[in-house]
């Protein structure tokens, strides 16, 4: 249960199996196989609508909370397939932290969001749990502009701030992936830098799966990435995964290089 | 341009919005000009804190009925309450669509029932079954309580499921992305976060019990006497009014309005506190 206490110790994989996920009657995706490198940072990038935020949620079964949703395939956290019967789901997302694309802070202070984790997972220690919020914010570089206001209005921090701090209260449950579903899309270019700098500090023990619509930042962050598309019946497919250096430099696809120059054109 | 006949129908529209509320504005008037000089006359402190109601002697204080209101009040938000909240709960977060299309009409319907039907069903099996399981005639602040807290579930239900299903989906998704059960969900993120909502439902429950009258009547005993347990027979301010109009004169009819002047205020000051709640934040 305690591999967290040695980050970087042990090597944390994720992928998935030739995975298809189904809304109802709609194919959202095909097929997909994907494996994930650890602390690194992985970027999933295509057009909208190709599935790229349905791929990520799949991860962290965030997809069950939509009805009607159908998997199929594997889906691999660190060897065991989440989509299992018996898998702990609330276990499944500790270890696999997601932050959204807007900050979504809980309307409480900025303290309180950053315990309600490790608090409803059994810490009591007052002592302890600020230990955890002062390190969590000191790993998005909140501390200083925060430490003396922590019973302020989470939602009162500027956008800027509140993600960084929703990155901080992923991190007190100290998950080992985590995912970013265009967690700078809503970011003035100053915040998206500061996150970009941070997501880099993070990779060096976490292992970090990004989508982006930002070619510029994908080509900036990440180690590796992954290029989805839509067949013709829709239906999201990876065309090329390999690292962002070739991808953006050398790609192999041709559908994967006419996006590529497109988006950057 | 406005077609005439469309001034016309402003017209009417307005008409009719300004005499409903004179005629709120009427009722208040009327009961203020009938009450205020009896409250004068008496004095004010004697009439709100004086525990002798004797018309025929011309008494009138009216605290037992203020005492008793509050009791069963309380008593029907204490059984009531946590019975909606669950209910609110249960309906906005748990229950699959084909229950929740069942129970959320069968509630608004126990909001139609009037309230002599409530009042007659509590004569019939919840003052009896005090009487002989708890003691004492039956007719009680308890026997009020229960019917009163069966009769503000609608209200305080409906009211809370909409603060809980108003809440953005994304307070949800970032509790269960942090590993939260979705009772834990619930407890430290989504009830606090409804909260204000939640306490106007209740506020709001509560001005509701305390303004019925019929169904009170029938279950509560109405003796005029500080009670003393929750098996004793009491009477409220509505039922006070209830009882006594039919027959009242003078001072006497006076005194019935003076009441109403009290329970007015009582409610308008429930209602201005379930605005400030929902109004903060
Ligand atoms: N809850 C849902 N029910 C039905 N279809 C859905 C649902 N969510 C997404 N879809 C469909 O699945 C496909 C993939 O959606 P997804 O949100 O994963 O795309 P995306 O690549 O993240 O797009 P964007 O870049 O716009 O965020 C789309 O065609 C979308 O319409
Ligand atoms: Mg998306």
């Amino acid at each position: 249960m305690d591999e967290r206490t040695s980050p970087g110790q042990k090597d944390f994989t994720i992928g998935t199996e030739g995975v298809s996920l189904y809304y109802g009657a709609f194919r959202a995706l095909r097929d997909v196989t994907l494996e994930i490198q650890p602390r690194s940072i992985t970027a999933i990038i295509g057009p909208s609508g190709c599935g790229k935020s349905t791929l990520l949620r799949l991860f962290n079964r965030m997809n069950d909370l939509i009805p009607g949703v159908r998997v199929e395939g594997k889906v691999l956290v660190d060897g065991a397939s989440v989509y299992d019967r018996d898998t702990d789901v609330v276990a499944l997302r500790k270890r696999v932290g997601m932050v959204f694309q807007k900050p979504n802070l809980f309307p409480s202070s900025v303290r309180d969001n950053l315990v309600v984790g490790p608090r409803q997972h059994g810490l009591k220690n007052e002592a302890q749990l600020s230990e955890i919020v002062e390190r969590s914010l000191r790993q998005v570089a909140l501390w200083d502009e925060v430490k003396d206001q922590l019973k302020r209005p989470a939602q009162s921090l500027s956008v800027g701030q509140q993600q960084r701090l929703c990155i901080a209260r992923t991190l007190t449950v100290e998950p080992e992936v985590i995912l970013m579903d265009e967690s700078c899309s809503a970011l003035d270019p100053e915040s998206t830098l500061r996150i970009e700098e941070l997501m880099h500090d993070l990779a060096r023990t976490y292992t970090i799966l990004t989508v982006t619509h930002n070619m510029e930042q994908a080509a900036r962050v990440s180690d590796m990435s992954a290029f989805l598309m839509m067949d013709e019946d829709r239906a999201g497919t990876l065309v090329e995964y390999a690292p962002t250096g070739e991808i953006f430099s050398n790609p192999k696809d041709k559908r994967t290089e006419a996006y590529i120059t497109g988006r950057f054109g | 341009m406005k077609s005439p006949m469309e001034r016309f129908t402003e017209r009417i529209f307005l008409v009719v919005a300004l005499s409903s509320l004179s005629v709120l504005a009427l009722i208040t008037v009327f009961i203020f000009v009938e009450g205020v000089p009896i409250i004068a006359k008496v004095g004010f402190f004697r009439f709100v804190f004086g525990t002798v109601w004797a018309p025929s002697q011309n008494l009138y204080g009216i605290f037992p009925m203020i005492v008793g209101s509050v009791a069963v009040t309380l008593g029907a938000a204490v059984i009531g309450v946590p019975i909606a909240l669950c209910c609110s709960i249960f309906l906005a977060e748990f229950a699959p669509a084909a229950v929740r299309n069942v129970v959320r009409p069968a509630i608004q319907l126990l909001a139609g029932i009037p309230s002599v039907v409530y009042g007659f069903w509590g004569l019939l099996f919840v003052v009896p079954f005090i009487r002989v399981y708890l003691g004492g005639p039956g007719l009680s602040i308890l026997a009020g309580s229960i019917i009163l807290g069966i009769m503000m579930l609608p209200t305080v239900i409906s009211i809370s499921e909409v603060s809980l299903l108003s809440l953005p989906r994304q307070y949800k998704e970032g509790a269960f992305a942090l590993g939260l059960t979705h009772w834990q969900t619930i407890r430290t993120v989504l009830l606090p976060a409804a909260k204000s909502g939640i306490v106007a439902a209740i506020i709001l429950g509560i001005g509701r019990a305390i303004g019925e009258t019929m169904a009170v009547i029938m279950v509560l005993g109405n003796a005029v006497a500080i009670p003393e347990s929750i098996l004793d027979p009491a009477r409220t301010l509505t039922t006070n009014i209830g009882i006594e109009m039919g027959y009242a004169s003078g001072d006497h009819q006076q005194a019935l309005f003076a009441t109403g002047i009290v329970l007015l205020a009582i409610i308008m000051l429930l209602n201005a506190s379930a605005q400030l709640a929902t109004r903060r934040k």
